[in-house]
């Protein structure tokens, strides 16, 4: 460990500010782009599901009126 | 003979989403924990366990965000460059989806590079922002990154944006040597007067070991993330093809919805 | 047929003056606007007046990029000539030569009273023509390859500029450099190999972008 003490870690020898404002922005950018990348990747899945879901509903809405029509008649 | 024939089949394989997508689906969870590891291991090394600067004292250790970010941010833009060139020659649809995934995360690391590069300025030169060879070439990569973003932007045409950013990526990164150089010699015209972050000190290895890990985890975190979107724009564009619906059942039956939610619904 | 289309291009251009007299109208007007705003740095021999100079050329020519190809875009004859000609490559560099004509060299001849307005020491103005005259044609070519990607957008300007500004770079410093040393009294022949290698290589590679970018447009239509 190169620093002596938690408080000498945050300080950074003055220039903590600059030390943490810079890996502050680090993490963030990181974080991020996992998390946003992470919720694009499940709602695109979600979208494809829906669209599969509805398609299918409708088809057998089709057949299943088809159906009925074949017994009225 | 045969490696000529081998390498022709994974070529024209590239080709196919599905088989990208197959092929990837382990890459993504490879690069994803190097990342994590060497993230992890290069941030507490270079934050509490890398030493000091002699001159500069502590905010060198900004270096090792720095450099890496500008490095990768680079790097992207080159790699949508090579997938321009790929997609004009061999009309390869994927190349398209690769450079729409690299663009955000290189604009966005040539941000922080920017950032951090000013940052790290501050406390070590005195000024948050100089005009030198390397804060030039940086912000003439973040226009090109804009470049690009604002013409995909301004195309609806899903093949002519296509076409238009390989183009305009393609030249982008040919001219980057060239301004390389360029601002180099402009550089040495203007040198101002303090210590230039251009000049790379002779480093011992406690310091540029985790500066490598730290390249290398923003290497992999990249490869993490520009796969993941092209995967997921992949997924995006088959949605209606018969293996996505496949890959998506699988999916659910993983997590224990079970066939029928996806198949059988209409049955009643 | 070469010499026929050369014949028409320049007669276009002669028609419509206004390609000629705006880029030098725009030049003269900014450089009013910079001896308004900042006399001391437009004073006389200033050391800044190579910059000037040339950041007021490169928005001039992005400016006459920008309606290099619009006519005959919104007209529709564009697509016809890119179907129509033998060797496409042929039409698109005699038009950028045509554009240059407009622009470029217009420049040039206008550079010893832009010049000095600008505060530009009279022994500097040779070197500044020849680098000019050297380098306006690079822009014409670079500028060319964004001018054919954009034509087809409505307020493709801005765009423009951001993809053709960071081609102008080298130029732009190359050019500076050479006048700067000419106002010094420096030797500058090094600058003006440099210059004279991006114009080539300008020359070889931009026809090809220029003419891809316009097949890509003409089909946004």
């Amino acid at each position: 460990m190169y620093f002596d003490s938690f408080d000498a870690f945050l300080r950074m020898g003055e220039h903590g500010l600059y030390v943490w404002m810079a890996y502050g922005a680090t993490l963030l950018v990181l974080l991020s782009a996992f998390f946003i990348t992470r919720s694009m990747s499940r709602s695109v899945e979600e979208n494809i599901r829906w669209t599969i879901l509805s398609r299918q509903s409708e088809q057998a809405a089709g057949t299943a009126q088809t159906q009925r029509q074949g017994n009225e008649s | 003979m045969k490696l000529n024939l081998k390498l022709k089949e994974y070529w024209h394989k590239l080709g196919s989403p599905r088989w990208f997508y197959q092929i990837t689906t382990s890459w993504v969870t490879f690069f994803g924990i190097c990342a994590l590891l060497l993230l992890a291991t290069g941030l507490v090394w270079a934050l509490a366990f890398a030493p000091a600067d002699y001159q500069q004292g502590n905010s060198f250790r900004i270096m090792y965000v720095h450099v890496p970010a500008a490095m990768v941010a680079q790097s992207l833009y080159i790699g949508m460059g090579v997938a321009g060139f790929v997609g004009l020659v061999w009309r390869m649809k994927l190349t398209d989806v690769a450079i729409g995934a690299c663009l955000p995360l290189g604009m966005v690391l040539t941000a922080l590079a920017l950032f951090t590069g000013g940052v790290w300025g501050k406390p070590t030169w005195g000024s948050w922002w100089e005009w030198d060879g390397r804060t030039v070439s940086t912000l003439v990569l973040l226009f090109l990154y804009i470049g690009i973003y604002a013409l995909r932007e301004a195309i609806p045409d899903r093949d002519l944006r296509a076409r238009a950013s390989a183009l305009v990526s393609l030249v982008g990164t040919v001219n980057i040597p060239i301004i390389k150089y360029s601002v180099e010699w402009w550089n040495t015209l203007h040198q101002s007067a303090s210590f230039s972050l251009t000049e790379k000190p002779a480093m011992p290895a406690e310091m540029w070991l985790p500066l490598l890990v730290m390249v290398l985890g923003f290497y992999c975190f990249a490869g993490h993330q520009v796969l993941s979107r092209m995967r997921l724009e992949v997924l995006s564009r088959e949605a209606t093809s018969r293996w996505v619906l496949q890959l998506l059942q699988g999916k659910s039956a993983e997590a224990g919805l079970g066939q029928s939610s996806l198949i059988d619904h209409g049955r009643d | 047929m070469v010499a026929a289309l050369l014949l028409r291009e320049i007669q276009i251009l002669l028609r419509a003056r206004a390609s000629i007299v705006n880029p030098l109208a725009f030049l003269l007007l900014s450089t009013l606007l910079f001896a308004i705003a900042a006399p001391k740095l437009v004073a006389e021999t200033s050391h800044q007046a190579s910059g000037i100079l040339w950041v007021l050329v490169l928005f001039t020519q992005l400016l006459s990029l920008d309606a290099m190809f619009r006519r005959d875009y919104d007209s529709g004859t564009l697509e016809q000539s890119l179907i129509m000609a033998d060797v496409p490559f042929v039409a698109v560099l005699l038009r950028i030569f045509v554009q240059w004509l407009g622009t470029g060299l217009v420049i040039v001849i206008a550079t010893p009273v832009i010049g000095p307005l600008l505060g530009l020491s009279w022994a500097a103005v040779p070197g500044a023509m020849l680098a000019l005259l050297l380098g306006t044609p690079a822009l014409s070519l670079l500028g060319s390859i964004g001018a054919g990607i954009t034509v087809g957008f409505s307020r493709g300007g801005i765009i423009l500029a951001l993809l053709v500004l960071p081609l102008f770079l080298p130029v732009l410093i190359f050019g500076t450099d050479i006048v700067n040393a000419a106002a010094a009294g420096l030797n500058y022949t090094a600058q003006i190999y440099w210059l004279a290698l991006i114009t080539l290589a300008a020359l070889i590679v931009a026809p090809f972008a220029a003419l891809a970018g316009l097949r890509i447009s003409v089909e946004m239509q």
